[in-house]
């Protein structure tokens, strides 16, 4: 891993980009070929996104692109240069804290080996961004592109549901909640 | 730079180019990203045509009211295109470029009359989309050409889409898929129907003889099987792993039957069932 000052210049056949992630700046000499995955990971330490299968058909490589749940292993590194850049990492209110959806899928057992479930994670906060009130056919579509190996999928749905659930909630006057 | 190395690619989405990539099934020189250039990202209608840019996400028209209205059959289609996070960065040129003989949008702009427009240097030109598919994976873009928009005819008046395809999971590749788009007259005839099927061949084709019988008719439901039947037996059918010709041609007709008979009681306005894969 190499931050770099701004007046150095990259190596010939190096790139030098700027990414913001999970809100922070920073600029990096890459190989342009690098995807998206690999710099999150290996140039920048966010291990959350899991190398799959790196030729987008497991899903486990996702994060969220402004706000928009896609593939980092179908991405070359300069092509997220503008973009927000949104992981598992990134997800938090902070330190030791977990999201609504974090914390609903530890309740619901949405997870066993984990290895899918920092992407099930993501594409469940870009659903409900998008849509606070999804029905179960909804959440299944959202994370078809996602492979599970685990759980049977069940415990996802119901753990995307019930963070929807508690989001609605939370979202409402105090005089309203149950 | 096209023209100077032919072994520079194209990329826009990147979510077929990639996977290629990853597998070494490509191995291109260079890449070069259409992805920022502004003006080929549009959607536009104008009069009886709805023009959409080349670099255009999936999930962009896959939302857009105007497709919705204008285009219902292409809008009918599109969630059937990979996953939501895939037509997040999936292109329309992308996906009609790469020519893969399952994609749904080849399907829809052979069906609907498309067409593509290209550019090779300083020059622009057309291509019908019926002449643009020539085979799986190969079109009649010339080398150093880049695909930059698509125009899709509207048809005005009654009209109804059906749209059907057989998958091992949706989302998944299509074995087969199939659409109609139905204008019916005053009389509730069909005044114009177009039907095309994909999956089945080396690129989508239009079951131009089934199309040439039903028009004019009422769409008897014995009359269109018959048709469509007809129109496929001598279709030498792709097989692989995942099905025999035999199969693919079977189903063909029966999803291409149910597309029809979707797309006629769409037209008559009866309520219509959903999309759905089986
Ligand atoms: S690792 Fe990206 S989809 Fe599998
Ligand atoms: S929890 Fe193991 S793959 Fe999903």
């Amino acid at each position: 891993m190499h931050t770099l000052t701004r007046k150095e210049k990259p190596k010939e056949s190096h790139m030098r980009i700027e990414l913001t992630v999970n809100g922070a700046e920073h600029t990096l000499d890459i190989e342009p070929r690098t995807t998206l995955l690999d710099c999150l990971r290996d140039h920048l330490g966010l291990t959350g996104a899991h190398a799959g299968c790196e030729h987008g058909v497991c899903g486990a490589c996702t994060v969220l692109v402004d706000g928009v749940a896609v593939r980092s292993c179908l991405m070359f590194s300069p092509q997220a240069e503008g973009a927000a850049i949104t992981t598992i990492e990134g997800v938090t209110p902070g330190p030791g804290e977990l999201s609504p959806v974090q914390d609903a899928f530890c309740e619901t057992h949405g997870m066993q080996c984990g290895y899918c479930t920092p992407a099930m994670v993501l594409v469940a906060h870009a659903l409900l961004a998008d849509n606070p009130e999804p029905t179960r056919e909804q959440i299944v579509e959202a994370i078809s592109g996602n492979i599970c190996r685990c759980t049977g999928y069940a415990q996802i749905v119901e753990a995307i549901a019930l963070a929807a659930e508690r989001i609605r909630g939370a979202n409402r006057p105090p005089e309203l909640r149950k | 730079m096209l023209a100077d190395d032919e072994n520079a690619r194209v990329i826009a989405g990147g979510q077929t180019l990639v996977p290629m990539m990853a597998m070494r099934l490509a191995r291109p020189t260079q890449l070069i990203d259409i992805t920022r250039i502004a003006t080929l990202s549009y959607i536009r209608g104008d009069g009886d045509t709805v023009a959409i840019g080349a670099t255009t996400r999936q999930c962009a028209v896959e939302r857009d009211k105007l497709v919705a209205t204008k285009l219902p059959l292409l809008a009918q289609a599109i969630p059937f295109i990979g996953y939501t996070a895939t037509r997040a960065r999936g292109t329309i040129g992308g996906s009609l470029a790469n020519a893969d003989p399952a994609a749904e949008l080849s399907l829809i702009a052979v069906t609907l009359d498309a067409t593509l427009s290209y550019r090779a240097g300083s020059k622009t030109a057309d291509i019908p989309a019926q002449e643009f598919f020539v085979g799986p994976m190969t079109t009649a873009l010339p080398s150093g050409a880049c695909l930059t928009g698509v125009r899709f005819p509207v048809w005005p008046g009654k009209v109804g889409v059906g749209f059907h395809e057989v998958n091992a999971r949706r989302s998944d590749f299509a074995f087969v898929s199939a659409a109609a788009q139905v204008e019916l007259a005053g009389d509730g005839k069909a005044k114009r129907i177009a039907i095309g099927v994909g999956g089945i061949a080396d690129c989508p084709f239009r079951l131009k003889s089934a199309e040439q019988q039903l028009r004019g008719t009422t769409l008897d439901p014995a009359k269109v099987n018959e048709a469509v039947r007809a129109a496929l037996a001598d279709v030498e059918a792709l097989a692989d792993l995942h099905a025999s010709a035999d199969y693919r041609r079977r189903v063909a007709a029966t999803l291409a039957a149910r597309a029809i008979a979707d797309a006629h009681a769409h037209a008559q306005g009866k309520a219509q069932g959903k999309p759905h894969a089986h």
